[in-house]
């Protein structure tokens, strides 16, 4: 997996509540067997016609967005599918982070498989970064994950907070498997119990 | 000992690791499988040169992206993407050495339907599948919950999940529904009250007496959209309904296994003193037939009600609402019995199985369905089909005028050729009235299958208990 560290990148605003995965990647893509080539088609619906034109009034088409990095959006981002082609598709966008005042269990636990760092925040906090985020290409924050701190464009700095064992996946881009496969034993003690006591499982 | 919540119970039954900060290793007795969600993960595995742990407790169906229609075992008739991903699922099935009910196989269908009906969801079970509507299986009292693809992965190599442990929450429905009340309307109300964040961080455990007193497919429907109101997994304590239902399933254990699994069985309820974060209660008297309005499942109203105004609601949600009402070309103030549908579609994991079929023909039975109407039942598996063939309901829904499909999932999502067109409105029994869930343009309105049966004869949104 990426590492991530730290992050300074445009901020794009969609104060949109509950945008769900259906959203974020209609169904029609969720037909490959890869995990890459999402982010031509991340929030597909909105930001084309119906002829496959870019939808000028979406946040994403905009000339000061296109290169975004951070997204700040409405309460219960991600919510709906499980598919983690939400989380692929952000990331092939070029997104790393998303901040919002919630999200969605799996769609938050899938970001931190894949490198991304979605933030919850008070909505004072998030308000104040979207607003720092309609400021178009001088929309700039800057993300550091280790010191737990967003730097808005204007200096002011918001802390946050993120389970420990998450943000050392990140920071250090660690493989989740191979840490579970270092605790085989446990694993392996369970199982033997559970065959024990629940033998018909 | 301290008193537990059911949740806590099986969580406690399932940790095989916990380390220092509170991060543990969940142990995973059955993971299902499906074409979708699963490719990424397998390819995975190659990658790395790892195996699956336990492919005893793996269990794999195609479903989202199967057709529907006569001649489907003919793989030549799939577009060629949906082709490959169930070819994919083929030969991951047999490489890695994995339960697999092709297309081909009577006992094919949703996977969320499948699992219970062939036995593999048991009570006090963990159960993952890379699928949110995985919360279906909490209905036996399972620890059931979706995950993403590299958890499929990880649940492959692993059999287990890191996770964190979710609070409590109990949702408590009182007393006895009232006549064309169905387990639809239950959990769609359940919804409209906590709204679709409302359940973020918590396991739901439904009870009471209504939902005591719904058969197993009813609390499977309930369970099923918990992850709409944004919890995880949704949960109903295990009952005689329940080891009834279980008994006899292929499956299931027999003898002497069955008696010692239904003696831990019994102990899977949540103690009377136990902690909740979190209490959500409502009278089953108060609980009308429902329909949504708008592209949130939190857009749930009575029959009876109007379309809403967005100036009723606060905050992002006036936005939010006005956006939906101009997706669903709507205008406050009509009578959302008033709305004109042409497409009715029944079927789903939430709404596909026999006694969902037995709802709707029982509205439809003798009677023709509007001109015009496009209608479709999609049974939720072969079995089901067969079932409802043998009982005579198939023919009451092609007298009606529906077509009678394979089973899959469908128009729920819309990712075979069952899809509406831009405009077009469907009385649905799925989950999800998402903008473009079941064709981009596309209008969904979620209801239970015999209100979905009374619109397809009226054409437009009914209250059930006028024709009933």
């Amino acid at each position: 997996m990426d590492k991530f560290t730290t992050l300074t990148g445009v901020a794009a605003p969609m104060p949109l509540i509950n945008i769900d995965t259906d959203m974020i990647i209609p169904k029609q893509f969720l037909k490959t067997i890869k995990r890459s080539g999402l982010g031509v088609n991340l929030f597909d619906e909105m930001r084309y016609d119906d002829d496959g034109n870019e939808n000028p009034d979406f946040v994403l088409n905009k000339p000061a967005y296109r290169n975004a990095e951070i997204l700040v959006a409405g309460d219960n981002f991600g919510c709906g599918s499980s598919r983690e082609h939400a989380p692929w598709a952000i990331k092939d966008f070029g997104i790393r982070c998303v901040i919002s005042t919630s999200f969605a269990d799996i769609f938050f636990n899938n970001c931190f498989k894949n490198g991304i760092l979605p933030i919850v925040l008070p909505q004072e906090d998030v308000d104040k970064l979207m607003d720092d985020a309609e400021r178009g290409a001088n929309a700039i924050l800057t993300v550091d994950l280790e010191a737990q701190t967003i730097t808005g464009p204007d200096g002011g700095t918001i802390s946050f907070e993120v389970d420990a064992f998450k943000k050392h996946c990140l920071l250090e881009g660690l493989d989740d498997i191979g840490l579970t496969m270092e605790k085989s034993a446990a694993i392996d003690a369970f199982e033997a119990r559970a065959a024990v006591e629940r033998p018909w499982v | 000992m301290s008193p537990k919540t059911l949740y806590d119970k099986i969580w406690d039954a399932h940790l095989a690791h916990e380390a220092e900060d509170g991060t543990c290793l969940l142990y995973i007795d059955r993971h299902l499988v499906h074409e979708v969600t699963s490719p990424q993960a397998f390819e995975g595995l190659r990658m790395a040169g790892r195996q699956v742990h336990a492919p005893d407790k793996t269990i794999a169906v195609p479903d989202h992206n199967v057709p529907t229609t006569a001649g489907r075992e003919n793989a030549e008739t799939m577009p060629e993407d949906s082709r490959i991903q169930v070819a994919a699922l083929d030969s991951n099935a047999k490489d890695f050495g994995i339960h697999y009910y092709p297309v081909s196989d009577v006992r094919q269908g949703i996977v969320h339907i499948v699992g219970p009906e062939q036995g593999w969801t048991l009570p006090g079970m963990t159960v993952v599948c890379g699928d949110s509507h995985t919360a279906t299986h909490g209905a036996f009292g399972a620890l059931a919950h979706g995950i993403g693809t590299s958890e499929v992965e990880h649940v492959l190599a692993t059999q287990t999940l890191i996770q964190r442990k979710a609070r409590n929450m109990k949702v408590e429905i009182t007393g006895k529904l009232r006549p064309g009340v169905t387990a639809k309307d239950i959990t769609l109300s359940v919804i409209g009250e906590t709204g679709t964040a409302g359940g973020t961080g918590y396991v739901i455990e439904y009870c009471g007496e209504a939902i005591r007193d719904l058969s197993m497919e009813g609390r499977m429907t309930v369970c099923n959209m918990a992850i709409e109101g944004g919890a995880r997994a949704g949960l109903i304590a295990p009952d005689e309904t329940t080891f009834e239902y279980c008994k006899g399933r292929p499956h299931a254990p027999k003898g002497a296994q069955w008696e010692a699994a239904l003696a831990w069985w019994k102990t899977l309820y949540s103690d009377d003193d136990a902690h909740w974060d979190k209490v959500v209660t409502i009278k089953g008297e108060d609980i009308a037939p429902v329909v949504t309005w708008g592209t949130s499942p939190e857009d749930v109203l009575p029959i009876t009600a109007t379309v809403p105004d967005p100036s009723d609601f606060t905050g992002g949600k006036v936005e939010a609402a006005q956006r939906a009402l101009d997706y669903m070309d709507l205008k406050p103030g009509t009578p959302l019995s008033e709305v004109k549908v042409d497409t009715v579609f029944i079927g789903s994991c939430t709404n596909g199985r026999i006694e969902d079929l037995r709802a709707a023909a029982a509205i439809l039975k003798g009677k023709k369905i509007k001109d015009g109407m496009r209608a479709m039942v999609v049974p939720g598996s072969g079995l089901v089909r067969a079932q409802a063939e043998e009982e005579g309901l198939a023919d009451i829904f092609i007298e009606a005028g529906f077509e009678w499909r394979l089973a899959g999932c469908s128009m729920c999502l819309a990712m075979n050729p069952d899809q509406l067109q831009p405009g077009e409105r469907c009385a649905a029994t799925s989950n999800r009235n998402f903008e473009g869930r079941q064709g981009r343009g596309g209008r969904t309105h979620l209801l239970s299958p015999a209100m979905a049966a009374a619109a397809a004869i009226t054409g437009h949104l009914t209250d059930v208990r006028e024709i009933m």
